[in-house]
């Protein structure tokens, strides 16, 4: 690929160099991404779990750190994974489910109105929740003083934002996957009878189930991601997502927490990891389309 | 096919659109009845741009349902009314508060601020008193039987309108209630006095040990002069409506004060007051300078690995790439918590590292140079896999007999980079680029969760701090309290915000022709 120039005698040679020093590249840019993973890691099982203490390789490797977390009164900390996990969860079902339906409009359905109503729900996504968050927070509080189960300091009203939230990228990802399915398929049955939804239920939607998947994966992981909305609508210990117990456990006592904290991290992050990795292809093939993780 | 099966069954299709028309209508009363119950409660306590956009999602929703012509809408209803409730009238919302004086004191309409002074009640001096005996239930609850001073008894309890009792003897038991003695009802004093016996303004309140009398509302509303009056020291308290409190002719105040429109008065603060735009303009250069250098330097970072990946002779190419998006794959507030630990002044292994080598380490927290570049490294570390991947992807487009052309010309590794590579990347990923501009310049979590904006800028009216975006001291003004929640103020901001975000959306689309793209797709 490389062609000889004036300082190289010998193009062999000169691959080689250049290989090495991409091997060398390499080598330091894999260490820089895993440098603070590695870290964390040693510290989650060193047995002494001060930030002052730890050492690359621990003295002494204990699970002490984990019995510390999942025993700590204060800091519940397999609460506030569980709570992360109940209302990641909830928000991706409802968000694909609501997504579901307005993408296959958007995709199968010519009617007034279509086009702008797609450029205005692009537009609205111009703008993140986070920078509403003043009227957000007066949006929970206000529909708490009727609903309680909606307001402030309930997983209801945080899930309310994050489906309001998400709404319009994922209808702009979903519509892409049903146009890619040919509309044939459907046309020829309405021919045979069936109405809209009979079609969608049982033709289009079992074609689109694997991305329905990933679409909720994707806000399954946005969600347990999220720190900021959590932050301002969550006020209780107990009703804490583990982004917002994570960060209000740390930033009390940085130096003395810091072994508790990595094994938290390392709990946090597990699951997470994993479904990334796995996606890996979708995600880098959605990436393109623009989305940028929140 | 299953759907045959369906329409195959004995039921003939007019029963069939008989049942779903039945079955909209039940829904559709279901929720209006409850949008009803709900904008009634909102509109009663004054909160009028909640309840009319309520209104208005249901109306159209309504409308959609009953329309045979909107069949399509009635599949996208429910995420737009998602999308219109939680994303859309926050932002209208935003905007308006950013015209209104809402603050700590000024947080209630006016409704609600009237309903929360006139809750107050006081014993005025010459009403009816009468003695009183304290009766307890077993689960702690009290009541009185109160004598009157024309001898009148009645049995009081609270929330309940009092009742007549005959005879002239007080029972030891009464209701479910045991009479407690003279000597033991002082002991229950401190709790009984701020016990109201009895419904609202017929409440017969303890006022000392012999005597007990009935209550009077402190404050009444008048709306024919639109203005609150303080019975127990008639004083006229009248509504101003520039500065959302009920004020007297002396200048007191009454407490809470609702929210009213104030115009552009918090801009003219921004821009004005000397003391506030200072911290502001710092904080809106800062904002730009950290988005701009974080968009460059994880597009450098990202693009070189990219190029070094996107050739053959790498072992593991699959491997590789994992790694290097770890980054991108664990949440990124506990890798901004971790880079916190690790970058510790006095703990954190790369200061202590760095002491050893160099005998020097950056101050990463209280310097506002060191924090910024602490702020930006950590940023590069987070971002760089994205653009990592995004640049990978469109490595790939580039035709490749352009580079061959230009070897035929003898172009080397640098012109092929610079005359190729990157016009042709520019081109594909520079919307991505732009988008994560406006990504960074509301990037709220890298800022607070590394040094919580700080460290503070001194003498300052309002927080700030050296490392604050203008999100991040948004966030302060409204949510931290240290002065009180100015939320008009911070909605000033955002207001601010939301126009540079529009003006680099229109950028955006402009200049990358991504509209006509996007416009081709729908």
């Amino acid at each position: 690929m490389f062609k000889q120039n004036a300082f190289s005698n010998s193009p062999l040679l000169k691959k080689r160099l250049l290989l090495w020093l991409r091997f060398v590249i390499i080598l330091i840019a894999v260490l820089f991404a895993l440098f603070p993973v590695i870290w964390i890691i040693s510290a989650a099982f060193n047995a002494s779990g001060t930030l002052a203490t730890q050492k690359l390789i621990p003295n002494q490797i204990s699970l002490a750190n984990f019995q510390k977390m999942v025993n700590d009164p204060l800091h519940p900390f397999i609460r506030w994974t569980w709570n992360s996990i109940k209302v990641s969860i909830i928000t991706s079902v409802l968000s694909v489910a609501i997504t579901t339906f307005s993408a296959y409009a958007f995709s199968r359905f010519r009617f007034r109105l279509r086009r702008s109503l797609l450029m205005s729900i692009l537009l609205v996504q111009v703008f993140p929740p986070v920078l509403a968050m003043i009227a957000v927070f007066l949006l929970v509080q206000q529909i708490g003083m009727y609903l309680p189960g909606f307001g402030l300091n309930t997983h209801g009203g945080l899930i309310l934002i994050y489906l309001g939230g998400q709404m319009g990228i994922n209808v702009w990802l979903m519509k892409g996957f049903f146009d890619s399915i040919p509309r044939d398929i459907d046309e020829s049955a309405m021919v045979d009878g069936a109405t809209y939804w009979e079609s969608f239920w049982y033709l289009i939607f079992p074609l689109v189930r694997p991305m329905l998947v990933v679409v909720g994966i994707l806000v399954f992981v946005g969600t347990f991601g999220d720190f900021v909305l959590a932050r301002v609508i969550l006020q209780d210990t107990q009703k804490f997502t583990l982004m917002v117990g994570l960060y209000m456990f740390i930033s009390d006592r940085f130096s003395q927490n810091w072994g508790v904290f990595a094994a938290g991290s390392l709990l946090g992050s597990l699951p997470i990891v994993v479904l990334y990795l796995s996606l890996q292809d979708q995600i880098v093939s959605g990436l393109t389309k623009g989305a940028v993780k929140g | 096919m299953k759907y045959q099966q369906s329409t195959g069954e004995l039921v003939s299709p007019v029963f069939r659109n008989l049942r779903s028309y039945l079955g909209t209508l039940v829904g559709l009363s279901l929720l209006d009845g409850f949008a009803l119950w709900f904008i009634y409660n909102l509109l009663a306590d004054g909160v009028w741009f909640l309840g009319i956009a309520v209104f208005l999602v249901t109306l159209g929703i309504n409308i959609i349902f009953l329309r045979k012509d909107l069949y399509p809408l009635r599949w996208i209803s429910p995420g737009l009314a998602l999308i219109l409730l939680l994303a859309f009238y926050p932002i209208l919302f935003s905007v308006y508060s950013a015209f209104t004086n809402y603050s700590d004191g000024h947080l209630l309409t006016k409704e609600q601020s009237i309903n929360r002074i006139t809750q107050d009640y006081y014993l005025p001096e010459d009403t009816e008193t009468f003695s009183w005996e304290l009766y307890r239930s077993e689960n702690g609850n009290f009541a009185l039987l109160l004598t009157g001073e024309n001898g009148d008894r009645y049995w009081a309890k609270p929330d309940q309108p009092l009742e007549a009792l005959p005879g002239q003897e007080s029972p030891e038991t009464y209701d479910g209630f045991v009479r407690v003695s003279r000597a033991e009802s002082i002991k229950y004093l401190t709790e009984i006095e701020s016990i109201a016996f009895g419904v609202g303004e017929e409440g017969v309140r303890v006022k000392s040990l012999s005597s007990a009398a009935q209550l009077q509302k402190r404050f009444v509303y008048n709306a024919d002069i639109d203005a609150i009056i303080d019975q127990k020291q008639e004083i006229v308290y009248y509504a101003d409506g520039d500065l959302g409190s009920f004020l007297s002719v002396t200048g007191t105040e009454l407490f809470p004060g609702y929210q009213v429109a104030v115009g552009l008065d918090n801009f003219t603060r921004l821009i004005k007051s000397p003391a506030l735009s200072g911290p502001f303009l710092q904080v809106f250069l800062w904002t730009i300078v950290f988005a701009f250098i974080s968009v460059v330097s994880t597009f450098m970072l990202g693009l070189f690995l990219a190029l070094v990946l996107d050739s053959p002779g790498i072992p593991l190419p699959k491997v590789i790439r994992s790694l290097l998006i770890l980054p991108y794959a664990v949440p990124g507030v506990i890798l901004i918590l971790i880079w916190r630990g690790l970058l510790n002044p006095h703990l954190g292994v790369v200061n202590l590292t760095l002491m050893q080598w160099f005998g020097w380490a950056p101050a990463w927290f209280s310097d506002p140079f060191w924090t910024k570049m602490g702020i930006l490294l950590v940023n590069l570390y987070l971002g760089y896999p994205y653009m990592m991947l995004i640049c990978s992807g469109a490595l790939k487009a580039i035709p490749q007999d352009v580079y061959e052309a230009a070897e035929v010309d003898g172009a080397n590794i640098f012109q092929k980079f610079f005359n190729i590579t990157l016009p042709y990347l520019l081109i594909s990923v520079g919307p991505l680029l732009v988008s994560s501009f406006s990504f960074n310049f509301n990037n709220f979590n890298v800022i607070y969760l590394f040094n919580e904006g700080g460290p503070p800028i001194p003498n300052t009216p309002t927080p700030a701090g050296h490392s604050d975006i203008l999100i991040s001291y948004t966030y302060r003004l409204a949510f931290a309290g240290e002065r009180g929640a100015d939320y008009g103020y911070a909605a000033a901001i955002a207001f601010v915000i939301f126009i540079i975000l529009s003006l680099i959306t229109l950028f955006n689309f402009r200049f990358t022709r991504m509209w006509e793209e996007v416009s081709e797709n729908v």
